[in-house]
């Protein structure tokens, strides 16, 4: 079957732009491949691993389960547009200090999960905080070091109304 | 792996979508979610020469009260149903399964009706929406028809949805004073695919059950009650003589089918484990 493409309108870490994508192509390839925004990872590409997740209209959605045609008209945000704001920088100096990264594949998308769950759970206990970060693979660190970076950041100095939901 | 080639149209509104099953029909394939269809499609398990993404219908990603009924979209993700208010008061055993359903980034994008359509018997809401009596609404360019969940599960992957129909709602009666109900899995990570599971609901006065129905999860081709269990609990009362002898008949209610997973005998074993502990929820809440 031959190539269908589609042009789309979007925004990608507050720049606007207007691109032609190929209907099938996902939308972490186009932000990897044509953006050359090569923060977000592809592990598995069925939905697994969890780290190739981006934002999309502020919430957090598998990249690879996402077509690039669909984000036309939407707001996408990846690791490399988050990370000058407060709360990521937090949780990434966090991970920094609690050496929960080894390899770093799994960090884009595991500190995105980390990011929804500290701006809707601020109250997270951990238990919480490992479920909510169950669909992120980490093959390095078996988690309990990420689990208590993230809840280094829930407890600490984070006040969720100084942060506007982006 | 990515996807083989395909045409992509976007809905603008169930008119819309309507004409274009009735275009591509079962050459195209309905996105809804996309956190089933998609992995399908780039595993090329699946490869539809036309997607037909229903994002952009809005109305049908509503829940309303209709009565008797509590009617959901079938847009409703999952997200939405975890924490929606009607569904929590009315349709208990439905707020009691959301939270097993996937991981919170596949959570803010599948949605109740891409699940139902595709009928996965490893899948929350096919075995809930049996256990509960729920009822499709299908519609397409020349009407809308119901079907009884019983009737809609087909086999693996197969409904009673035709290729020019769109799953548009479903609706979950409300429950009743005396009725209980409980959902039980087990899956390897929080979120998995269930190694098994239940989705229970009954009944009790007095201690005494009735209108009992049970569907497993992942133990068959598609969601099934479980009929000898069933009958075992009808119209008797709930001690813990009476939840050895309905475990004990699912040996005899199922032709269970092993996986990656796990082999038949475990699944049986798993599935008698989750119906005691059912059981046992229901009995401290009766």
């Amino acid at each position: 079957m031959k190539e269908v493409t589609q042009t789309i309108d979007t925004v990608v870490n507050g720049e606007a732009m207007q691109c032609e994508v190929p209907v099938r192509m996902h939308l972490t390839d186009f932000l990897r491949e044509s953006l050359d925004l090569t923060g977000s990872h592809l592990g598995c590409e069925h939905g697994v691993c969890g780290a190739c997740q981006v934002m999309v209209d502020g919430e957090v959605v598998r990249g690879c389960l996402t077509l690039a045609v669909q984000a036309d008209g939407k707001r996408v945000d990846t690791i490399e547009g988050l990370s000058e704001q407060g709360v990521l920088a937090q949780l990434q100096a966090a991970f920094l200090q609690h050496n929960a990264l080894q390899c770093g594949f799994c960090s884009a998308g595991m500190l995105l999960s980390a990011l929804e769950l500290v701006r809707e759970q601020p109250q997270a206990t951990r238990e919480a905080i490992r479920e909510h970060i169950s669909g992120n693979y980490c093959r390095c660190t078996g988690y309990q070091a990420i689990v208590d970076a993230i809840e280094s950041v829930l407890q600490g100095k984070f006040a969720p109304a100084s942060e506007a939901r982006t | 792996m990515k996807a083989s080639a395909f045409g992509y149209t976007k809905a603008n509104d169930l008119a819309h979508a309507l004409a274009l099953l009735t275009e591509h029909g079962p050459t195209a394939q309905v996105l809804a979610g996309g956190q089933s269809l998609l992995p399908m499609m780039n595993l090329r398990l699946a490869a539809p020469e036309w997607l037909i993404d229903i994002n952009g219908l809005s109305d049908l990603a509503d829940i309303s009260d209709a009565g008797d009924a509590i009617r959901i979209g079938a847009m409703t993700r999952h997200r939405t149903l975890q924490t929606d208010p009607l569904v929590a008061k009315h349709v208990p055993l439905l707020a009691q399964a959301v939270p097993y359903v996937a991981h919170a980034a596949i959570r803010n994008r599948g949605t109740m009706g891409g699940s139902l359509a595709l009928a996965d018997p490893a899948a929350e809401y096919p075995a809930v929406a049996l256990a509960w009596g729920a009822t499709m609404v299908l519609a397409s360019a020349s009407g809308e028809r119901r079907v009884a969940a019983k009737d809609f599960f087909v086999d693996l992957y197969q409904t009673a949805r035709q290729p020019h129909e769109l799953l548009v709602a479903v609706e979950f009666a409300k429950t009743r004073p005396t009725q209980r109900s409980a959902f039980t899995e087990l899956a390897q990570r929080h979120g998995d695919y269930a190694m098994a599971g239940l989705a229970l609901t009954l009944q009790v006065k007095a201690n005494i059950a009735s209108e009992v129905r049970v569907v497993p999860l992942a133990l068959g081709s598609k969601p099934e009650l479980l009929a000898p269990v069933m009958a075992c609990l009808e119209g008797q009362a709930l001690t813990a003589a009476r939840v050895q002898a309905a475990q004990a008949a699912i040996d005899e209610a199922v032709e269970a089918q092993g996986d990656t997973h796990a082999n038949a005998a475990t699944k049986r074993h798993l599935t008698r484990v989750l119906l005691g502990r059912a059981l046992q929820q229901v009995m401290e809440t009766a």
